[in-house]
């Protein structure tokens, strides 16, 4: 079984080159099972290059992306697996995937590992249901043989669905939106839509989930019920969590490691404290080198 | 007014300026076309002519026509977008809902025995043969293609291609080898499904108007090939002589074995029809079932989905290049059941029936029923197809306007009226809401507004 603070997601040199922009340079870093790491930086770091990275969007042009499901002893096995020309290993127990490798829909499918996006992707036209329905996709279309025995109605698809729509009926009820479950998703207010999103995500079955900016829009108090829901995903379901965010509120309180880039590169590393008191850091926020960093400061009164 | 909706102010200078500009326009489009015509004379030169008072009395209609636009219809337009849109729909309406589908059913099952008994046998077979069987393929077309379209939002404009394989696949199996009809229904289905699935391979890369130029030239491709190869289907001749289906093995002939003699009846060509009209109405249900079907299936989800955001469904797991090919492959087959009943009910069958024109016509039924609409698609074919079968009726017409006026000429402004009406008054079609496939406590429907109409 899995054990918290085994690692989960290890990301080594990651470098993507947009002919000749370097968007994230020589980026290694690792996300532990149980744990919230956060991903932070100015705008334009990079965060979301390693975003897409990470879920299959882009192939990387250089770098190394392994998840571990299950025993870490398989990562072990990573060198001969990356030696083999092979996506990953799937065993009873466990597995070790390389994301660089795959498509985008099997990280999700076969690594387990969910996203969601900056601007929300809800399916705007289909009911709030629906859209976690159409999470349950890969699981549900087993139970329907493909299709073959869904159409002719037989009654192991209809047990299936019917424990999809508990599941679905599980996380309405966990973001508080199951009075919203018959409307369309795209007739809530822009505060449900992000807990929607996060609840989709959480109902393709991940082992790893990425957050792109989930407090965005937020206000103070829907950014504390966030922070609520993402620590009850991380205690309750095991559920590891990687986290781009520029509300320091939700950052700091809620995760376990933080991960800063500046221009691609990574300039910090660590605890939310040790992040924060970071000379590097803080000349990246405020955008002056880190001689100047003590002057500026005195200027703004901090 | 009295519900404190503000009335709509008409701008009388602006109406007047908008007139004199359509006519304007007018005058500069038909000047060309209606002002001059060129005429062979009796030494056989051809000679240009004017017809001026026809042009000017076309453009005076165009310009009034704009006048009472903007004088009566716009403001009616505008009033209807002002008024609140959380309207609780009269009480009529709910019933007329609830009613209309096993209503409509139970029409069609007994609309031939209806036509008979007003009619007697000689009468009813044009009106069974026309408007029930021509419709009817229609309708299986429309609903077949509102897979693809309204479903997956894939803009397909060579529709027709796979039709054309069923047909084809039925003509030429059925003269060489002597197959049934049904052993061949499902095989033209399989093989138009396989060439749906062989297109999609590529092009499904391609999305929005990309996707629809390259199924257009396919839908051209395969029209070109029927022509050209000649050995095989006999090009611009077509292929006559296409074995018609049997009533479980009975032909539908005046011999003693025939299908009149059998039943004790005198022979008809009615009979023929009538069974011909009930396979149709079979088929055509059969796609509407699998098709009701599919939408609560996972797979029909994730065609919506796909139609709503591709890349969240990527996101989510969905194998989008698979999703989209069923989709593909499931309209190409329904579209190949109805070629292949075309095919046998026709006995002949050239390439001259597979023009764009036809796929464009078949996909206007689909944006004019509303895309993902199957009801709507139904109303929308029994429109534009019996509206063209009805100017075939229009003889007295002659009376009016002279031996030489054809009504039949005029089905492509049908066509073009029917469009801009739907498009002004209902831009998503006849029915816009999308029904949710699922629900916890209540079924509502989704506003058009909400529904994507995807990108390819």
């Amino acid at each position: 079984m899995t054990i918290a603070g085994d690692i989960l997601l290890r990301v080594e040199h990651l470098t993507m080159r947009f002919g000749g922009l370097v968007a994230v340079d020589d980026l290694s870093f690792e996300a532990r099972q149980g744990e919230i790491t956060a991903l932070i930086g100015p705008n334009g770091a990079g965060k979301t290059t390693v975003f897409n990275c990470i879920t299959g969007f882009y192939k990387p042009s250089e770098g190394r992306i392994g998840l571990c499901h299950g025993d870490a002893a398989i990562w072990s096995e990573l060198d001969a697996l990356t030696e083999s020309g092979q996506r990953g290993i799937s065993r009873p127990d466990g597995g070790l995937y390389l994301l660089e490798r795959m498509p985008d829909y099997l990280v999700t499918q076969q690594a387990r590992v969910a996203r969601t996006f900056q601007n929300i992707r809800l399916f705007p036209g289909m009911t709030v249901l629906e859209n976690l329905l159409v999470a349950q996709h890969n699981s549900l279309m087993l139970a329907s043989g493909y299709t073959l025995l869904g159409i002719f109605g037989f009654p192991s698809y209809r047990r299936a669905e019917r424990a999809s729509i508990e599941k679905a009926r599980d996380w309405l009820n966990r973001v508080g939106l199951i009075h919203r479950a018959d409307d369309p998703a795209g007739d809530l207010p822009y505060g449900d839509q992000r807990r929607l999103e996060i609840a989709r995500a959480m109902c393709t079955n991940p082992v790893l989930l990425c957050l792109d900016e989930p407090a965005a829009g937020l206000n103070p108090r829907e950014s504390a019920q966030l922070n609520e829901l993402l620590l009850s995903i991380g205690n309750e379901n095991g559920i590891s969590i990687l986290l781009i965010e520029h509300d320091m509120s939700v950052v700091m309180e809620i995760s376990d490691h933080v991960i800063v880039l500046d221009y691609g590169v990574k300039i910090s590393d660590g605890a939310p404290d040790e992040v924060r008191n970071d000379p590097k850091v803080i000349a990246a926020y405020l955008g002056v080198p880190d001689d100047e960093v003590e002057k500026v400061e005195a200027e703004v009164g901090l | 007014m009295a519900d404190g909706v503000e009335k709509v102010r008409i701008d009388t200078a602006g109406a007047l300026r908008d007139a004199a500009i359509t006519a304007l326009l007018a005058f500069g489009l038909f000047l060309p076309l209606i002002g001059f015509q060129t005429v062979t004379n009796i030494r056989n030169e051809l000679v240009l002519t004017t017809r001026w008072p026809l042009l000017f009395s076309i453009v005076a209609i165009v310009g009034v026509a704009r006048l009472a636009y903007s004088f009566f219809f716009a403001p009616w337009l505008a009033q209807r977008r002002l008024r609140p849109v959380a309207v609780t729909p009269p009480a009529w309406r709910g019933f007329v809902g609830k009613w209309f589908v096993p209503f409509a059913i139970g029409f069609v099952i007994v609309y031939p025995a209806i036509v008979i008994a007003s009619l007697g046998f000689g009468g009813a077979l044009k009106w069974v043969d026309n408007f029930g069987i021509q419709i009817l393929i229609y309708v299986m077309l429309g609903w077949g293609l509102n897979i693809v379209v309204g479903l997956a939002g894939l803009l397909d404009l060579g529709y027709v291609a796979f039709y054309a394989v069923g047909a084809y696949a039925y003509a030429l199996l059925a003269k060489e080898f002597g197959f049934s009809f049904w052993i061949l229904l499902p095989l033209a289905g399989v093989m138009s499904s396989f060439w749906g699935i062989l297109l999609g391979f590529p092009v499904l890369r391609l999305r929005g108007d990309y996707l629809a130029i390259v199924t257009l030239a396919f839908g051209e491709i395969i029209r070109i090939v029927l022509v050209n190869w000649v050995d095989l289907t006999n090009g611009y001749a077509g292929i006559s002589g296409i074995p018609r289906p049997s009533f479980f093995g009975i032909p539908f002939n005046a011999d003693d074995d025939g299908f009149a003699a059998t039943f004790g009846l005198a022979f008809s060509p009615i009979y023929r029809t009538i069974f011909l009209y009930y396979l149709i109405l079979a088929l055509a249900f059969l796609t509407a079932f699998v098709t009701v079907r599919l939408r609560r299936l996972p797979v029909g989800r994730a065609w919506e989905a796909l139609r709503e955001d591709e890349i969240a469904c990527r996101s989510l797991g969905i194998n989008t290049t698979n999703t989209k090919l069923t989709a593909f492959g499931m309209g190409a087959m329904f579209a190949g059941f109805a070629g292949s009943f075309f095919a046998a009910r026709q006995g002949f069958i050239s390439p001259e029936s597979f023009t764009f024109l036809e796929s464009a016509t078949i996909l206007s039924i689909v944006v004019l029923g509303g895309m993902g609409s199957q009801i709507g698609v139904a109303i929308a074919a029994i429109v534009m197809i019996g509206g063209t079968e009805i100017m075939r009726e229009l003889d007295f017409l002659k009376q009016i306007f002279g031996e030489s006026f054809d009504p039949t000429q005029y089905r492509m402004l049908l066509f073009g009226f029917a469009m801009v009406i739907i498009m002004v008054l209902r831009p998503r079609g006849l029915v816009s809401t999308r029904d949710p496939s699922v629900f916890l406590k209540e079924r509502k429907a989704i506003s058009a507004d909400l529904v994507k109409e995807g990108h390819g």
